[in-house]
């Protein structure tokens, strides 16, 4: 019974962090392309833009749900309901966390312990690419159709330098079981270097990470791989057809995958929720120092505010930051907190990339994309592959 | 234990009904999702034998490789005109019977026979998956076959690379 409880407790604050945080990760992304553009960003509804989210999904809905005569109607409607589905579906075996006691119950932040978690996650990210050729197909139209095509082309071809990226941190690890790959990389050399698979002895994944970042992009099908969607040849590729919540579902999928592969490189590559530094040199004090510099920052604007409207929000936005800072200092909450939010920091490094990149580099041709594929990821990672097997052959512990 | 009969057979039925309907849709697309629905059916079984890792790549590589090439083999087709093509399927009634034999024969011998059957036991599970157990039966005990059905794919590539272009 007590299995039950607390899986379904954690199964609803999940899902509650994960919608919430889907809702503003769009927000953030407008405001990060917006600043690498020289722009302001959504500004309009609530002070900083900070419930446009809100609005545009409240417009989302009330949206007359249209369904065009021409498309095949099961698969058309199957389409948003699989992206989303499978979009979800990972994060049951994705940890967030070590073994924690909250409340006097004992448990992992972490929904199941699966001991194949990484061939789960594989398997349901190897499916995703039905949604959108579900939907490119079912629109019976010409532009969804070749992005559907194009979509399919791209994915088969780097799930391959994606799992081959996957599999020479899990010859370091010699388990497929996440919680255990992130427990292995414990430690530090010298007292300073992190044991990360990235830096792991005796065979560094730096390579390994550089593959598996080209190859996550093209798997969630986001600038410079973005061809399924390319606008300017493609309309708006696989989901042209689709108006309403339909198309907030694939909008709300894109985003869900981003996270997911952002924590598999996380889990795999950056030692999860372990710090990056030793906790003797102060790497518990950085989530306070973090929250209160921006606490700090945004009272300062908020103080020297041009608008008046600013000078009221930045202040109250101030003292969220500072309330932050300040849970993270309780002692009680020390221990429970710490690394969930290193997790929750490179996650977030990473998603940041994921922006970064978008509002920097331009959109691949097709056939570059495909001969980048083959011809220099796919060999990269055979070789890393080969080379990693060799080191832990021969320098490996037994 | 009734958890594991009740999804045995709801798996059992995904399965059938998936491969029943591949073969009696008209419309490829609506055939190949069938397909996938009784391949995912497939890998639910695996999953309650407890073989988790036949259980992933059955996913991964029918569901999520083969699968999708099929997929795109179809789109590229079109439908309306193959949806007008004359179904070969004039001599129903003759595999109808077969089918109808074979059943009457499984049913007949295990109704006469089910006490001389020994049905294997999943092994309870190994520590880490079973993972490990298939790798060292796959490269240590069948190491040959394994590495020359390897060499037979390989060969099927490259012929289908060189029957696929014009000049090399």
């Amino acid at each position: 019974m007590d299995f039950y409880l607390i899986t379904a407790v954690k199964a609803a604050a999940l899902m509650g962090f994960l919608l919430l945080t889907l809702l503003y990760l769009q927000w953030i992304e407008r405001k990060v392309i917006a600043h690498v553009q020289v722009r302001i960003g959504p500004s309009r509804v609530g002070p900083h833009g900070l419930l446009q989210p809100v609005a545009d999904s409240l417009k989302l809905l009330l949206k007359e749900d249209l369904i065009p005569p021409h498309v095949n109607r099961f698969l058309y409607l199957a389409a948003p309901f699989l992206a989303v589905t499978l979009a979800l579906l990972s994060y049951a075996v994705i940890p967030f966390g070590p073994e924690i006691e909250i409340f006097g119950v004992r448990t992992r932040l972490q929904l199941a312990d699966l001991d194949i978690a990484v061939l789960f996650v594989l398997a349901v990210s190897s499916m995703t690419v039905y949604a959108v050729v579900l939907a490119g197909w079912s629109s019976n139209s010409k532009y969804p159709l070749l992005g559907a095509l194009r979509s399919a082309a791209q994915m088969i071809s780097y799930e391959l330098p994606l799992a081959l990226a996957v599999a020479a941190p899990l010859l370091l690890a010699n388990t497929l079981n996440l919680r255990e790959i992130v427990e292995r990389q414990d430690g530090f050399y010298l007292g300073l270097l992190p044991r990360w698979n990235v830096f792991q002895l005796p065979a560094p994944q730096i390579l390994g990470l550089v593959v598996f970042v080209i190859a996550m992009f093209a798997e969630t099908n986001r600038v410079p791989f973005d061809l399924p969607e390319a606008e300017n040849e493609l309309v708006a590729g696989f989901h042209t057809e689709y108006s309403a919540m339909k198309f907030a579902a694939f909008f709300m999928a894109e985003y869900a995958n981003m996270i997911t592969i952002s924590a598999m490189a996380t889990l795999l590559f950056l030692g999860g929720w372990l710090p990056p530094w030793p906790a003797w040199l102060g790497s518990n004090w950085v989530p306070m120092i973090l929250f209160a510099g921006a606490g700090a920052l945004a009272l300062y604007h908020g103080l020297n505010a041009e608008r008046a409207r600013d000078r009221r929000t930045l202040p109250i936005v101030a003292a969220g930051f500072f309330g932050a800072s300040l849970v993270f200092a309780l002692p009680a909450l020390h221990a429970l907190l710490i690394p969930p939010f290193w997790f929750l920091a490179k996650v977030g490094l990473l998603l940041w990339i994921f922006m970064w990149v978008r509002g920097t580099l331009p959109r691949f041709r097709y056939d570059q994309l495909m001969r980048f594929a083959w011809g220099t990821l796919f060999p990269l990672g055979v070789v890393n592959l080969l080379a990693t097997g060799l080191l832990v052959a021969l320098f490996g512990e037994a | 234990m009734w958890v594991d009969t009740f999804f045995f057979y709801l798996f059992a039925l995904v399965t059938l009904a998936g491969g029943v309907l591949t073969v009696t849709r008209r419309n490829a697309v609506h055939s190949a999702m069938s397909l996938i629905l009784s391949l995912i059916g497939v890998a639910g079984l695996f999953l309650l034998q407890r073989a988790e890792f036949l259980f992933a790549v059955q996913i991964v590589l029918y569901v999520g490789g083969i699968m999708v090439l099929f997929l795109f083999v179809i789109m590229l087709v079109n439908l309306d005109q193959a949806a007008r093509m004359r179904q070969f399927s004039g001599q129903w009634w003759l595999a109808l019977a077969c089918v109808l034999a074979v059943a009457a024969q499984i049913v007949y011998v295990l109704s006469r026979g089910s006490g001389a059957f020994r049905f294997a036991r999943p092994e309870p599970p190994a520590r880490g998956g079973n993972v490990e157990l298939v790798a060292d039966v796959l490269f240590k005990q069948y190491l040959l076959p394994f590495e020359l059905a390897s060499v037979l794919l390989l060969a099927a590539i490259v012929g289908s690379v060189i029957m696929a272009r014009k000049r090399i």
